[in-house]
């Protein structure tokens, strides 16, 4: 039995690929650049701590979380919107 | 499965987690009364460990199956929640529970890479690899390489590396159980491996991943009360704010500023002088050897004979036979002792660094170096957790593709509730001992540093250097355990407590071993055994192959624990690189790229996951090789080497080769989409 993917799966697909390519630019940039910057950046303060380190020891841990969180309820959403969600079998 | 059939379950295990909760807390508190009425610390230490190891065989007891999709994959039943804490659990080590502060108390700001490095990751496992391996459905990771690409080869190197990296990973956390059963019960080392083991092993050898999971579960919520409890109390200590997350940043600027002040202090400089002076001495009689040893044999000998004759303490003249009964055997040991001891003078006569500083250094070099050496970490743990087999394999086990989802998402949420708790505890205990230790006479040291001084010198030692009867922050010499084990203490709660982060560091411990040896059991029994070997065994012989093979697995591994090789980061270190390097090309390629042919992947991992070990074995100083750095870059990043080079290999060579089957290109779009009709189905029973 052949799968027959449609205009609408393609579709699907590349609104996967976009969400995923953006939320992995979040990633590097808090992660990586902000890293490499962390010297330059280390006397903005952010309540007492300075920058590199409260995003090191804190911010980047929430904003990974947060990706991941927007990350499934926006995927859930799409298969529901393309009709390819599990369930109905 | 219907769904209201599920919904009953997770219900259900709300409740029992719950009343499980409630029962430990009890527990604990019962323990706690029965300490103030006199019950003695060493029963406190055994009740705790065979409490929580009986209770972890009771669940894998409660859960024995032989059901093959219930002994791999817990029945794919496992609710998202439910799943994020067994994660967490098998993810959390020993390393992170006992370690991690520790680690950052000693390296500041250039050790939060562990910290980004080990919850990072969990966003490409998100966004790259759960919700598809979920899809696909079968039992290991080498399952899916087998499957993708087609033939035996693909599946066999993926099971040589998910032996390789699970077996290092695994050794280094039974290292762990027989470290904290020993120190805590006053067992041997070993007797601690084989107490710890038996634990693993009934669990997991009569349930497979179903005990395991339910075990795990158990073990999250261990961990993360006894982790919570001393650290909520130290920051009431200080701050007054039961949330330390919160407010340590007032803390760390008032830590920055003592240290400031310990950089120029005149007391400080003295003892740091005199570290220097020793440095140079024990130098300058390496650069002498021979000569110099026999001149300083003497030395030492007349010295006792001196004390000796004008009646001397008797602690002097003890610490003087000490000298000469310890003094070189040879003129090579002379030279290796030395030159240690020379070094480790050099480092305490550095002054101490500020805290939330980044790379310090005191050339621009320096830094550039550690800059570059910090980023690459954080991106060998980050890949290295998205390719770590005994972690992806726990998203098999959630019942739908947005389950898996939603489950990565609780399984960082889970890790991260520790993770962002172990810097503050790294600030709050820091700041103590810069700010209230330093200074205190020797006379009256707090009861921690006597009682800890005691147990271990190598986790904390402090000597009078310069004489005066005052401490100063160059005459403390702290090990990076402590900081977890000894936190109770400082924060003035009882010895329960203690207890508790103990039974919290096994329950790490345990966990992790337990989904590891898993890993590599399954490895075997399935991949090699059941796909290669006999792919019509029934299910029966199936499962009970699988678990002799466990078995066998477990008591090597304790074997192999029980002759303690090499350091522990090393071996942590390795494994993260090694996954990386051997899985992550070859499995996201694998579902983003059609065009991916098994022959590119088998290239990509064979290259790879050679160059990693390449760098490794020839740059580690445990191999004794020591070949000149790449680009300044240490070895425990070797997959920086290896991932890239996997990436570009398996696009090169399979541009070079034709392109995968019609089916193998429909599998790719199978796994893409959680459900299309009338679609092939790859569930494995």
């Amino acid at each position: 039995m052949a799968i027959q993917l449609t205009a609408k799966h393609a579709e699907y697909w590349h609104k996967n690929l976009t969400i995923t390519a953006i939320l992995l630019a979040i990633w590097f940039v808090v992660t990586f650049v902000i890293g490499y910057f962390a010297i330059q950046l280390n006397d903005i303060r952010f309540f007492g701590w300075p920058l590199p380190f409260y995003m090191g020891a804190q911010g980047s841990l929430i904003i990974y979380v947060l990706i991941i969180w927007y990350y499934a309820r926006y995927m859930n959403r799409l298969d529901r919107d393309y009709d390819v969600a599990e369930g109905e079998d | 499965m219907a769904t209201s059939s599920q919904a009953a379950f997770n219900r259900q295990l709300k409740r029992y987690y719950s009343f499980y909760t409630g029962g430990f807390v009890a527990f604990v508190i019962l323990l706690a009364i029965a300490e103030s009425l006199g019950l003695p610390r060493v029963w406190i230490g055994y009740i705790f460990l065979f409490a929580t190891i009986g209770l972890y065989a009771g669940i894998g007891i409660m859960s024995r199956t032989a059901d093959i999709a219930e002994y791999y994959v817990a029945g794919r039943r496992v609710p998202a929640l439910f799943n994020g804490m067994a994660t967490g659990a098998d993810w959390m080590s020993a390393a992170s529970f006992i370690g991690m502060a520790g680690g950052l108390y000693l390296q500041g700001y250039d050790g939060l890479a562990f910290i980004m490095g080990w919850t990072g990751g969990y966003v490409l496992v998100a966004l790259f690899l759960a919700p598809y391996l979920r899809k696909f459905g079968q039992f290991t990771i080498p399952d899916f390489l087998g499957a993708r690409y087609g033939g035996n080869i693909p599946r066999l190197i993926g099971v040589f590396a998910a032996i390789l990296c699970s077996s290092t990973y695994v050794v280094a956390q039974i290292y762990g159980v027989g470290l904290i059963t020993s120190r805590f019960t006053g067992v041997e080392f070993g007797v601690g491996v084989f107490l710890g083991l038996a634990g693993i092993l009934v669990c997991s050898f009569l349930g497979g991943m179903r005990a395991v999971t339910w075990t795990q579960v158990a073990q999250y919520i261990i961990l993360i009360i006894a982790y919570m409890i001393p650290v909520v109390a130290l920051s009431m200590k200080f701050t007054g704010v039961p949330i330390p997350q919160l407010v340590y940043g007032t803390v760390l600027e008032k830590l920055d500023k003592r240290t400031v002040e310990l950089q120029k202090d005149a007391k400080e400089l003295e003892v740091r002088g005199i570290f220097k002076d020793r440095a140079a001495k024990l130098n300058e009689q390496v650069k002498g050897l021979p000569a110099s040893f026999e001149e300083q044999k003497a030395a030492v000998a007349k010295k006792l004979e001196e004390l000796k004759a004008t009646n001397a303490p008797a602690g002097q003249i003890k610490a003087a036979e000490k000298a000469v009964a310890d003094f070189p055997k040879s003129v090579d040991e002379a030279r290796t002792k030395w030159t240690a001891a020379a070094r480790a003078d050099t480092g305490r006569a550095a002054a101490p660094f500020i805290h939330s500083e980044p790379f310090v250094g005191a050339t621009e070099q320096v830094r550039d170096n550690k800059r570059k050496n910090f980023l690459a970490l954080i991106f060998c743990l980050m890949v290295g957790t998205a390719a770590l087999p005994h972690i992806l394999m726990r998203y098999y086990t959630t019942p739908s593709v947005d389950e898996a989802r939603k489950s990565v998402f609780w399984s960082l949420f889970f890790i991260f509730l520790l993770y962002f708790t172990a810097p503050a505890l790294a600030v709050l205990v820091k700041f103590e001992v810069y700010q209230n230790l330093v200074g205190t006479k020797f006379t009256d040291l707090p009861a921690w540093v006597a009682s800890w001084q005691k147990v271990d010198p190598s986790l904390l030692r402090i000597t009078d250097v310069n004489g005066d009867g005052i401490v100063q922050l160059a005459e403390i010499v702290i090990g990076q355990d402590i900081i977890v084990l000894a936190t109770p203490e400082i924060a003035g709660l009882p010895y329960v407590i203690s207890g508790l982060v103990a039974a919290g560091g096994l329950a790490a411990a345990l966990s992790t071993a337990d989904g590891l040896l898993l890993t590599i059991a399954n490895a075997l029994s399935h991949d090699v055994y059941y796909k290669m070997i006999d792919p019509h065994a029934s299910t029966q012989r199936r499962v009970t192959i699988s678990k002799i093979l466990l078995l066998g697995v477990a008591l090597v591994a304790a074997y192999v624990t029980s002759l303690k090789p090499g350091d522990i980061l090393f071996l942590v270190g390795a494994a993260f690189s090694l996954a990386a390097s051997a899985f992550f090309p070859a499995l996201v390629l694998g579902v983003f790229w059609k065009r991916a042919t098994k022959w590119g992947a088998v290239a990509g991992m064979v290259v790879g996951l050679g160059i990693t070990m390449y760098y490794m074995y020839t740059r580690y100083p445990f191999f004794g090789v020591n070949a000149p750095l790449w680009w300044d870059i240490q070895p425990i990043s070797s997959g920086l080497w290896g991932v890239p080079l996997g990436i570009v290999t398996i696009i090169v060579v399979s541009l070079l080769t034709p392109q995968p089957s019609k089916e193998l290109q429909e599998l790719v779009e199978h796994v893409r989409y959680p459900h299309l009709r009338g679609d092939i189905d790859t569930r494995a029973t």
